[in-house]
């Protein structure tokens, strides 16, 4: 179960931070596209694990004393945001600038255009990148185990020093990882369907 | 006409069934040597099955073909020997994009000939030539035009020393501006004596050089003969027609 | 001790753990690269039984965490008296995850190709395993190195991952220092630090290969 609530915190976390900073990236002015992609290069070429340590040391050299399970949400919540993020600017990109400027054209301003017609549209878009990231974040959850979260893993750790069958407890462990993100997958996979839009590329608007 | 001398391919009685379409449905015709023939008819038909048949990149359900008197699709036949001896040059090109224009020409030769590196150069230069496009033999497929490519595939089928060359509607992905180029190559190519079978519905091209004309509907011959006597004096009904509504299309007279 | 004496001073056996990351690195992308390059053609041109389980394999290899994978490989199989090092068990466990992803890699690049080609190459007499290896193989190969470049740094970052069944590699040693000193954050940041630097370097060097190696007109559709 810890696992599970460790995937939504790391997932949502990693779409708020993420949405924010690819429009940062996209609309942002240049010191806020330079913070922005800084951020991202940062998170994504530092091994989750070492994220993990630098959060969960991190933490008490700096004073804060905060739990192993929160260091973990925000070390892989930020590392996944900067995945997110990517995925999140590619869709924002392919969306052509014509409906920005036709969006304006109608007297809309700068945030309700990106609110009502580019992010409907580049959302759309990012399920499948995002159903990707949604694996590797339930996957990395396993990773909190390092700095002594009881998660699955550990969970399977402790049955084992009872058990002395750790072939068994592991692979039933992998298995429920599958069975995680396989259905994650197909129910994301349904929801792209019943999202999907005709004609996408040129629709115009609903109604 | 019985006698088998100079009959480069032979062609008998050819089905072949997609799913519940059947799409050939007993062809059967016969090329001699330094033949060109010419096969027309409505898209679907199967043309292009026929041809890929003929080198047995299709296995036709039943029927029988033979190239030089080897019958082509006997089982215990080398087809890749066999296809060696079968140019074919296809509609979308289907040149290798990761090798320049010599390389695509010369690669049969290294590695289906086991020819030399050397002795295969000098070959497939020699046929760069003939299609007009040795200035071009460094050039990767994307840095050449349509018209370009075409010849090079050309090139390609020619280096194998082929006794047969297939044209599977060579000109149709082609812009107006650039069929005549590749038209000119194969009309070379057919008065230099080579056999050919050619799917097109380039009509100027079929009437000043082919021998023959066969029209397909619905998987069967449905008339063929000399191209003066198609287009004069059809016998069907749906010659006549056929050939008025491609002329209309293509336009009588070859293009430039 | 200020950070960056202890820097300079704990440098030499960070760097020596840097190398078995990257030896680790090395060996399990290269298992992972034959092994994918198989799983990839036995997906696509096998018969049903090796096509099925090509596709299960990538399916369970991606869906599993690299953690239990290696702690399936490590302490697992001693139950069975196999026994691996610590090294070797690493290798396999990052090579056998990599092959899924870098097998999924080829897929989509040999699928880019045009049936045509193949049809083309074989219609000049090349054989199946022929056409494969001249035409295919060589157009894949190029298309797949951005993909691959990915796969590569994913590696080298996932390779810390061998920390937890105790391989001595950077991880392993920044834990080890840190132990003595009780300086685990700044260690740590060294070790971060040196991370960032792998992969600058790393897809730099990728990205001049890409342009050494790059033809006219051969890019990955879409």
């Amino acid at each position: 179960m810890v696992t599970l609530e460790l995937t939504f915190l790391l997932l949502v976390v990693g779409l708020a931070v993420g949405i924010l900073l690819a429009l940062g990236q996209v609309y942002g002015g240049k010191g806020l596209v330079l913070l922005s992609s800084t951020y991202e290069q940062i998170f994504r070429s530092i091994p989750a694990l070492v994220l993990l340590f630098l959060f969960f040391f991190g933490s008490s050299f700096v004073g804060l004393n905060i739990s192993a399970f929160l260091s973990a949400v925000l070390a892989l919540g930020f590392r996944s945001s900067a995945y997110q993020s990517q995925i999140f600017r590619g869709a924002i990109q392919s969306i052509s600038q014509g409906q920005m400027i036709a969006a304006r054209s109608l007297g809309m301003s700068k945030f309700q255009a990106i609110r009502h017609i580019i992010l409907p549209q580049a959302l759309r878009l990012s399920l499948p990148p995002w159903s990707n990231e949604y694996s590797s974040v339930v996957k990395d959850t396993s990773l909190a185990y390092a700095v002594g979260v009881i998660e699955l893993v550990r969970e399977g750790r402790y049955i084992i020093v009872r058990t002395f069958e750790p072939m068994i407890i592991y692979i039933t462990i992998a298995v429920i990882y599958f069975i995680l993100t396989y259905a994650g997958n197909r129910s994301l996979g349904y929801l792209e369907e019943k999202l999907k839009i005709p004609g996408f590329e040129t629709k115009s608007r609903k109604e | 006409m019985s006698v088998n001398q100079g009959i480069t391919l032979k062609v008998e009685n050819i089905h072949k069934t997609y799913g519940r379409e059947k799409v050939l449905q007993g062809i059967s015709f016969e090329v001699k040597k330094g033949e060109t023939k010419v096969i027309i008819g409505p898209s679907g038909t199967g043309k292009s099955t026929l041809l890929r048949c003929v080198n047995r990149l299709t296995i036709p359900d039943a029927g029988r073909i033979w190239l030089d008197g080897t019958e082509i699709t006997h089982p215990r036949t080398d087809i890749n020997k066999v296809r060696q001896s079968i140019g074919m040059v296809f509609q979308d090109f289907n040149l290798f994009s990761h090798l320049s224009a010599l390389d695509n020409v010369r690669i049969g030769l290294i590695k289906v000939k086991k020819m030399v590196k050397g002795e295969a150069t000098e070959e497939a230069m020699r046929h760069l030539a003939r299609v007009g496009l040795e200035d071009k033999a460094a050039a990767y497929p994307a840095e050449l035009s349509g018209g370009q490519q075409q010849r090079v595939s050309i090139a390609r089928a020619l280096a194998m020393g082929p006794k047969l060359m297939l044209f599977d509607e060579p000109t149709s992905a082609l812009d107006p501006e650039l069929i005549g180029e590749v038209l000119k190559v194969m009309r070379d190519l057919a008065e230099s004596g080579m056999t050919m079978v050619v799917v097109s519905h380039e009509m100027g091209f079929a009437r000043s050089v082919c021998n023959e004309i066969v029209f397909i509907e619905n998987g069967v011959i449905v008339e063929q003969g000399p191209p003066e006597v198609l287009f004069e004096d059809p016998q069907h009904q749906r010659t006549r027609q056929f050939l008025f509504k491609i002329t209309e299309l293509y336009g009588k007279s070859e293009r430039k | 001790m200020n950070f960056f004496e202890l820097t300079y001073d704990i440098l030499p056996a960070l760097l020596k753990g840097t190398v078995v990351t990257l030896e680790l690195t090395a060996c399990s992308i290269s298992l992972g690269f034959v092994l994918g390059i198989a799983l990839a053609l036995g997906r696509l041109y096998g018969n049903r039984p090796i096509s099925a389980f090509s596709s299960g394999y990538i399916q369970f290899f991606r869906g599993t965490p690299l953690l239990v994978q290696l702690f399936i490989l490590y302490y697992g199989l001693p139950r069975y008296d196999i026994r691996l090092s610590s090294f070797v068990a690493g290798i396999l466990g990052l090579g056998l995850n990599s092959a899924a992803y870098q097998a999924e890699y080829f897929r989509g690049a040999i699928q880019s190709i045009s049936r045509g080609q193949m049809m083309a190459a074989r219609a000049i007499g090349m054989s199946r395993f022929k056409t494969i290896m001249n035409i295919i193989l060589p157009q894949a190969l190029r298309i797949v190195i951005p993909s691959w470049s990915n796969e590569l740094i994913y590696t080298l970052k996932y390779s810390s991952v061998a920390y937890m069944i105790a391989a001595p590699e950077l991880m392993a040693q920044g834990k080890f220092i840190a132990a003595e000193n009780f300086r685990y954050f700044e260690v740590f940041l060294v070790v971060a630090f040196i991370y960032l630097v792998a992969v600058l370097i790393v897809s730099r060097a990728l990205n001049v290969v890409e342009k050494r190696v790059r033809i006219p007109g051969l890019q990955m559709a879409q």
